[in-house]
């Protein structure tokens, strides 16, 4: 049975006479009829200029948006529902703008059509110059044009990794075919099909039909598969690889088994540098006080670089709900990195005895009325990677805070075995450290 | 009882899979690139899809042609990816696409601070669409708030078809809280209302008192769907109409200035003998229960409403808090945005605005200095 027409007999093609936008939509149309499809299983995604008038002119799904944009939508069309043949049209107005999605819809390869519809110019604004006007055509961009070159969509997308890329003309006697061809492909395929604005473009610019089959022949051939570029459609290997992975939780919750040494609000700074795990340690600090059925509150401050620069973490624990989560004055602060006690220099001159610093031995700490412990780190074995966590093994040997079974746990929860042995290693360093 | 220690950010997450989200696509920007990497571990593993857009324009546009095949779809970033989106989000509001869009906010202008918090998108979120038609702006206090209200949000995107933002900030997104999530109320989840009847699907056609037209997907099997961000008839052809126009111009404002109160999210303590109230919203409203908290103990209470949705604006909810009392304070981490709103509506009241704008925490002494 021979399928009908898609075209929207309410609403027929309306081009400037002579335009090759019109030759193309019926090809298009033959094209649905030559692949027996029916407009429920397309979706036409169009965006701005002339070619994106397409999407009226059909009876299929249709989103029409914005101008460079329809290739962002016909990707989460086409991932929100693989069994839809999504066929997008463009201008070369909408490849200039939409430069990044056209590459990275290449690399990506999702099994979609795109029909760039290249009349070397922005016919709908008046005829200014595009992503590929000839330098030396006369446009309505003055001069601009003679100082930038075209570029060839083809070869971007086999750059840029299109495993099929077709370049020919709107008047090719095969285009539905090749159309057809096109849509069938299991993967990202990209057309090129020049064709004439006599609007504005050839007003202005000698091309006829014979010039373009000459241009073309010019150009390096692109006629169908690029066999470096064929690899798995995007879609089927996104199934197929995330079919693979384990489920992944995020850390469990923690039940409340202990009772915490203090009540009320606790605040607690640690001033490390990068490599100290001070994050870690806080957040340590934190499950720990989870285990006592504390409320806890973590904020960390560190720069964009990896292992240079000051770690700063920021701890509240409390009995009680936690409203404002900024640190004024802090019970604990451990200090351990010069970089850290620079980062919060400002925090020091307020404090009072009622401040506990638990301090490396071998730092200046800024001076202030805060109560200061200090720890030989260096004489008791404690690497600078460890010292954040054996600060945690003072605060439970002090009960400031935290009790070493809140601490254990803590280790316990948020380490592998491995790791949980080796961390409680350094605590055991610490242990009756303090007389 | 057992308590989980999760950042916001990990929170939005796992509100949007509790909403059903099944499709997200964002790109890395701090602070909002953590709920990037949640929904990577969560959204494949169930069945949905995760992207990472080549730009802030692609990821938002993915969203809304997955939206339009019945997915619900949500794009996380911050205000530099905002400006990016804004044409998308006309698109969205005009043409009725459900989307959540969170916010991370961080400090700017412009690139401004990627690691410092501020809530300077307030207004940029309402009016940064081409058209100025209103939008849903949800503002999230706290680490359980992202997680409840991102399924507040979309459910408000699904029943009102528009895209609703999560106004998050840097100090809300990447705080761990201790939160206990299981014992967590969730509302209801909602989905959008499916076209059943047998007649010719028109898009935009709403009938009665309706004020939001039913869906059917792009990929629907037995009947075709247009979708144009053009200006557009119940048929979903471009149209020049005054009268067509101005009656879809109206709908898109009244189906949410309309229905405002009855989404009004908020928390209100009233107190008796004092003339002063604290209007606040996002992170402040930390500071601000803090104050509350410690002044009702002293016996020396002030009232506080803390907004949870900011726009559209909740004018009954604003005019009845303040109903008693004479003074307002409105504490905010910008240089007077929401404000503007506060003294638009309450005029004959005296507003105090407290502003800070330097990626610090107003602190609850600071807002106390304004009592």
């Amino acid at each position: 049975m021979k399928m009908p027409s898609l075209l929207n007999t309410k609403r027929p093609p309306i081009f400037c006479p002579g335009c090759s936008h019109e030759r193309v939509a019926t090809s298009l149309d033959k094209a649905f009829i030559l692949l027996g499809l029916t407009g429920e299983k397309i979706a036409l995604v169009s965006d701005i200029g002339c070619s994106g008038l397409f999407d009226t002119f059909f009876n299929t799904h249709a989103i029409h948006g914005l101008h460079g944009r329809a290739l962002t939508y016909a990707t989460g069309i086409k991932l929100g529902n693989p069994s839809i043949n999504v066929i997008a049209t463009m201008g070369d107005g909408g490849l200039g703008i939409g430069g990044a999605h056209f590459l990275a819809a290449c690399r990506r390869n999702l099994n979609l059509t795109l029909l760039v519809l290249n009349n070397f110019n922005f016919g709908m604004t008046g005829g200014q110059f595009s992503s590929t006007t000839p330098p030396n055509a006369q446009v309505s961009s003055g001069f601009l044009n003679q100082l930038e070159q075209p570029i060839d969509t083809c070869s971007v997308a086999k750059a840029a990794g299109a495993p099929y890329v077709v370049r020919c003309s709107s008047y090719n006697k095969k285009l539905s075919e090749k159309i057809a061809e096109a849509i069938s492909y299991n993967g990202m395929s990209i057309m090129d099909i020049h064709g004439i604005c006599p609007g504005r473009y050839t007003k202005r610019n000698k091309l006829t039909l014979k010039m373009i089959d000459e241009n073309l022949s010019n150009l390096p051939p692109a006629n169908g598969e690029i066999p470096e570029n064929i690899r798995a459609e995007y879609s089927q290997k996104y199934k197929s690889v995330s079919e693979n992975i384990g489920p992944q939780i995020l850390s469990p919750p923690v039940s409340i088994e202990f009772k915490p040494p203090q009540t009320g609000r606790q605040e607690v700074m640690i001033l490390g540098s990068a490599g100290q795990r001070i994050v870690t340690a806080g957040e340590i600090l934190c499950l720990a006080g989870l285990t006592a059925g504390l409320s806890a509150n973590q904020k960390n401050d560190y720069p964009i670089t990896v292992l240079r620069g000051h770690s700063v973490s920021d701890l509240v624990l409390s009995t009680e709900e936690i409203g404002y989560t900024g640190i004024d004055d802090p019970d604990i602060i451990i200090a351990i990195a010069e970089e850290g006690i620079k980062r919060r220099n400002n925090v020091f001159e307020t404090l009072t005895p009622r401040t506990l610093i638990i301090a490396d031995v071998e730092l200046e700490i800024p001076e202030s009325e805060a109560t200061i412990y200090r720890i030989d780190f260096k004489t008791n074995g404690i690497k600078s990677q460890d010292k954040a966590v054996a600060s945690l093994g003072i605060m439970a040997e002090m009960e400031a805070i935290i009790r070493h079974e809140m601490l254990e746990k803590a280790i316990e929860i948020r380490f592998k075995p491995n790791l949980y042995r080796n961390t409680m290693a350094i605590l055991e360093k610490v242990r009756g450290i303090i007389p | 009882m057992a308590f989980s220690f999760l950042e916001g950010n990990e929170a939005i997450a796992l509100g949007a899979i509790k909403a059903g989200c099944t499709f997200f696509a964002g790109y890395p920007i701090t602070p909002a690139t953590t709920i990037f990497n949640t929904m990577m571990r969560l959204l494949p593993t169930h069945g949905g899809i995760c992207l990472q857009g080549e730009d802030e324009i692609a990821s938002i546009g993915f969203c809304l042609g997955a939206s339009m095949t019945g997915h619900k779809a949500m794009t996380a970033t911050s205000g530099p990816g905002i400006s990016l989106c804004s044409e998308q989000i006309s698109f969205a509001i005009g043409s009725e696409i459900p989307l959540v869009i969170v916010d991370v906010q961080r400090l700017g202008p412009s690139t401004g601070s990627a690691t410092l918090g501020a809530d300077g998108d307030i207004q940029f979120l309402q009016w940064g669409n081409s058209g100025g038609l209103p939008v849903i702006v949800l503002s999230p206090t706290n680490v359980e708030d992202c997680y409840t209200m991102t399924v507040e949000a979309f459910n408000l995107s699904e029943k009102y078809r528009c895209p609703v933002f999560i106004a998050s900030n840097k100090e809300i997104a990447v705080t761990r809280e201790s939160i206990n999530i299981d014992d967590t109320k969730l509302p209801e989840v909602l989905i959008r209302t499916r076209y059943s009847s047998k007649n010719t699907f028109l898009p935009f056609k709403t009938s009665g008192d309706k004020m939001v037209p039913d869906f059917l997907p792009i990929s629907d099997k037995n009947c075709t769907v247009r979708q144009t961000s053009s200006t557009h008839g119940v048929d979903g052809y471009i149209t020049t109409s005054p009268k067509t126009i101005n009656s879809f111009q109206e709908r898109l404002k009244k189906k949410l200035c309309n229905s405002i109160d009855t989404f009004s999210l908020h928390e209100i303590y009233l107190e008796e003998n004092t003339d002063t109230l604290i209007i606040c919203y996002g992170i402040t409203a930390k500071s601000a229960k803090t104050l509350y908290q410690r002044r009702k103990d002293a016996g020396n209470p002030i009232s506080l409403l803390i907004l949870k949705t900011l726009w559209p604006v909740p004018k009954t909810l604003i005019q009845k808090a303040a109903a008693r009392v004479q003074r307002i304070i409105v504490p905010e981490m910008n240089l007077g945005l929401y404000v503007r709103e506060i003294q638009r509506i309450l005029k004959n009241k005296t507003i105090i605005f407290k502003g800070r704008m330097d990626g610090s925490l107003i602190s609850p002494a600071q807002i106390e200095k304004e009592l």
